[in-house]
């Protein structure tokens, strides 16, 4: 198990709960979507998932452990997050090279020539040039840039990758892009991956289970095809029917 | 393809519309379609396409530094170069747009209901009891009929109903044409589905005509049968969507299709 | 700042978008640096040397006149290129210590003292400079190391704000967030991730109240509370020459339009900054 959340849930300082009684976990090799709309709780959940904050009940278990500043420098080796805006994600003031070896130089894992040889490994996984290396992120377009924040987020070869809405900031033909490499990197690396979406389409490629959020509760969760096509929960229905569709051929 | 010869001329005649910036730049060029009252045409386009360019050169809003070449021409007025003076009795009452984000459409300091009693006041000319009464229903045919709403500020209260005061507001001067520029993308999914609903019978109801700006083709579908595809600022295929969507000509057309039938597919058949 | 920098951030950019006022400022502020620098090595007389007519107009020994006292009127200018600098420089740097830490601090601070340090560097702020220069002249006693004290820390408090400002934005940014799960600490963050953003907007300011200082130093000389003979500051020039200046006009005209020149030039560079700083790097679309 590599990521476990017990019960959590989550008050705001005002008294209101963002997330009532949530339990979830993610083992190796395992994808898992979250879906939610907004004011669902799920900003909240990837928040305690990330250990960005505490829970006011419940526990968010990493390998079955509390996280606890001894295990948190392998907690944030193993679980790497790749961001919404990739307009925002990037540090507009360093290069990518920068960018990408961060999480090697923080987490004391590689540096200089070592930690340069794995930035360009990474970047060629995700299927950018060597010599992207010495560009800033305003010479690239929004879905390079969720490239790189990719190859930033698996240059230390994580065990799971938290995805944050990825792809919701992209045209529809980068989207497809982006999320086919995602599912190549699911393949080729073993990587779990946890998808939080508004966008039911990324959630079905990429997701085997699916757990649906509303007003901080898990309302259903389970295989990602069952709950598009037979949902059993009124909220689910509504949430899949809402879906514009293509006209069918 | 083609469409009957319209008696009269079209509301929106638009005619080699470019769009440059002060350094010449074009970020819009060689636009050109017809929309006959009470007609629906749909924008699609993916960002930098220049399609929401297109609504603000349409009513004459574009920024400084941005200038306009070409013709437009909006109830037989032009619309492109013309003065301040001849462009503001077409706005609302000819032509409303409904942008994106109604956070930013929206004046954050005045209230729901005084923002929708303005354009009422001035275009029907009521007052008092009278305008109090055509606000009500205003938010009445968008579903917004608890009267705290009309009380509160644009952030006090949710996107939806942010976004159905901007519609209200919009249709307040009974434009005939309404442009909507990607009103639902800010949007959670359930209250896209109502708000797309919402616009479909009101454009139906009031006859008017609509040019829907989108990125996405599912969207776009849904309200209208007539599309014009957009890329890097020129119009590359035009066509009833079924056709647009079966058999694309224009091999970008081919590739947004392509995208958006394999994101479909991915949610099963219906 | 080293050479290769001022030619690569501000030089060769001004070339490149051919913007005249950076080039203006560059060559009015240049000048004074030049002057002041040449001041270093070489004077026309020595500055206590009162063997000159007073009150004599230009000439070819005497290039802009003498003082009331028979000083030579250039030597003293350079000497004020000197002073103007030495204030200028001196109190941007203890005000961009002071209110660079400040400001950080309030920004990562809890609300509460958040809240507390804002209000106080509000009553700072409302503070008249001048008055609030003099206290501490007062207190320390006059000397160039208290004038740039005391402009230091009024300049500090709208240091401190855009500081906390600018830093609050930063820290809102996703690329924040994502350095804290690459694994990096707030130490880490500040240096690498803030500092670097906030800098751009920082600077310019810094520029401009460089000329805010240069002008309060020059005020403070004036009413007499400023450093005392032999720095002979533009403002007390200015003050000397106020009672002849129908009869010797170059000893007010010379020390105005340095102070004119000094001030303008920098104003222009901060300027030229600005536009340099932000837009060449447009994030979004």
């Amino acid at each position: 198990m590599i990521l476990e959340l017990r019960n959590v849930s989550y008050r705001y300082r005002k008294g209101a709960l963002a997330l009532t009684d949530v339990s979830l976990s993610v083992d190796d090799g395992q994808s898992v979507g979250l879906v939610g709309e907004s004011g669902s709780g799920k900003s909240t959940m990837v928040k305690l998932m990330l250990a960005l904050a505490k829970p006011t009940s419940g526990e968010v278990l990493f390998e079955g452990q509390p996280i606890t500043p001894s295990t948190l420098r392998r907690f944030r080796a193993s679980v790497q997050t790749v961001f919404q805006d990739p307009y925002s994600s990037l540090d507009p003031r360093q290069n990518i090279e920068s960018i990408v070896a961060e999480p090697l130089r923080s987490l004391g894992l590689a540096r200089g020539d070592e930690a340069r040889e794995m930035v360009a490994a990474s970047l060629t996984s995700v299927g950018l040039p060597a010599d992207a290396l010495d560009r800033y992120p305003h010479e690239f377009s929004g879905g390079q840039r969720q490239r790189i924040a990719i190859a930033r987020a698996t240059v230390c070869h994580p065990r799971l990758l938290l995805a944050d809405e990825p792809v919701s900031a992209l045209d529809v033909t980068t989207r497809i892009q982006v999320i086919d490499l995602l599912a190549e990197l699911r393949e080729s690396a073993g990587l779990a991956i946890l998808m939080v979406s508004h966008d039911l389409s990324a959630i079905a490629a990429l997701c085997d289970t699916t757990v649906v959020l509303n007003a901080g509760r898990i309302v259903e969760s389970g295989p990602t095809a069952e709950i598009l096509i037979s949902p059993r929960e009124d909220y689910t229905r509504r949430l899949v029917e809402s879906v514009p569709r293509l006209p069918a051929l | 393809m083609s469409l009957p010869a319209p008696l009269t001329a079209p509301l929106l005649s638009v005619s080699s519309l470019g769009v440059q910036t002060a350094a010449g730049r074009a970020l819009l060029s060689d636009l050109s379609f017809d929309l006959a009252a009470g007609q629906r045409l749909g924008l699609i386009g993916e960002s930098g396409s220049g399609k929401s360019l297109t609504s603000l050169a349409v009513t004459g809003l574009l920024g400084a530094g941005l200038s306009a070449s070409g013709s437009v021409l909006l109830d037989g007025v032009q619309v492109v170069d013309a003065p301040e003076r001849r462009l503001i009795p077409l706005r609302g009452r000819v032509a409303s747009i409904v942008f994106q984000e109604p956070l930013t459409a929206l004046d954050p300091l005045m209230r729901i209901g005084k923002q929708i009693a303005e354009p009422i006041a001035r275009h029907r000319a009521l007052r008092g009891t009278a305008l109090r009464t055509a606000v009500a229903e205003a938010l009445d045919e968008v579903s917004l009929s608890d009267a705290r709403i009309a009380r509160s500020y644009p952030y006090e209260i949710s996107g939806g109903q942010r976004q159905r005061a901007a519609i209200a507001i919009a249709l307040a001067s009974r434009p005939q044409l309404l442009i909507a520029d990607e009103p639902t993308t800010a949007l959670d999914v359930t209250v896209q589905a109502q708000i797309l609903q919402l616009l479909d019978g009101l454009v139906e109801a009031r006859g008017m005509a609509l040019l829907f700006i989108s990125h996405d083709l599912a969207v776009v579908s849904a309200m209208t049968q007539d599309v014009l595809v957009m890329s890097k600022g020129v119009a590359v295929e035009r066509g009833p969507i079924q056709q647009v969507i079966t058999h694309p000509q224009h091999p970008y057309t081919a590739q947004l299709v392509g995208s958006a039938r394999a994101l479909d597919d991915m949610l099963g058949t219906r | 700042m080293t050479a290769a920098v001022i030619v690569k951030d501000i030089v060769a950019p001004a070339r490149r978008s051919r913007s005249w006022t950076l080039v203006v400022g560059l060559i009015l502020a240049g000048a004074v640096v030049l002057i002041a620098l040449v001041s270093l090595v070489w004077l026309p007389f020595s500055p206590d040397d009162t063997t000159g007519t007073r009150l004599e107009g230009a000439s070819a020994t005497h290039w802009l006149g003498t003082d009331k006292l028979g000083r030579d009127l250039a030597t003293q200018l350079m000497i004020g290129a000197r002073i103007a600098l030495i204030v200028g420089l001196g109190s941007v740097a203890v005000g961009a210590l002071i209110g660079i830490v400040v400001g950080l601090i309030a920004a990562f601070a809890t609300s509460w003292i958040d809240d507390t340090i804002s209000a106080a560097l509000d009553v700072v702020i409302a503070f008249p400079v001048l008055l609030l220069a003099m206290l501490i002249v007062a207190a320390q006693g006059a000397s160039l190391g208290s004038v740039i004290l005391a402009i230091g820390i009024a300049m500090s408090a709208i240091v401190a704000r855009l500081t906390r400002v600018l830093t609050k934005r930063v820290l809102s940014e996703q690329y924040v967030t994502a350095a804290r799960t690459s694994g990096t600490r707030w130490p880490g963050i500040v240096i690498r991730h803030i500092l670097p953003n906030i800098w751009p907007t920082l600077s310019v300011n810094l520029a401009l109240q460089f000329g805010v200082a240069v002008l309060a130093e020059a005020s403070l000389s004036y009413l007499g509370l400023g450093a005392p003979p032999p720095n002979a500051s533009w403002g007390r020039l200015l003050q000397e020459a106020q009672g002849t200046v129908i009869t010797a006009p170059l000893g007010a005209i010379a020390p105005g339009l340095a102070l004119i020149a000094l001030v303008i030039g920098v104003n222009f560079i901060a300027d030229g900054l600005r536009d340099v700083a932000d837009p060449s790097r447009k994030r979004r679309r």
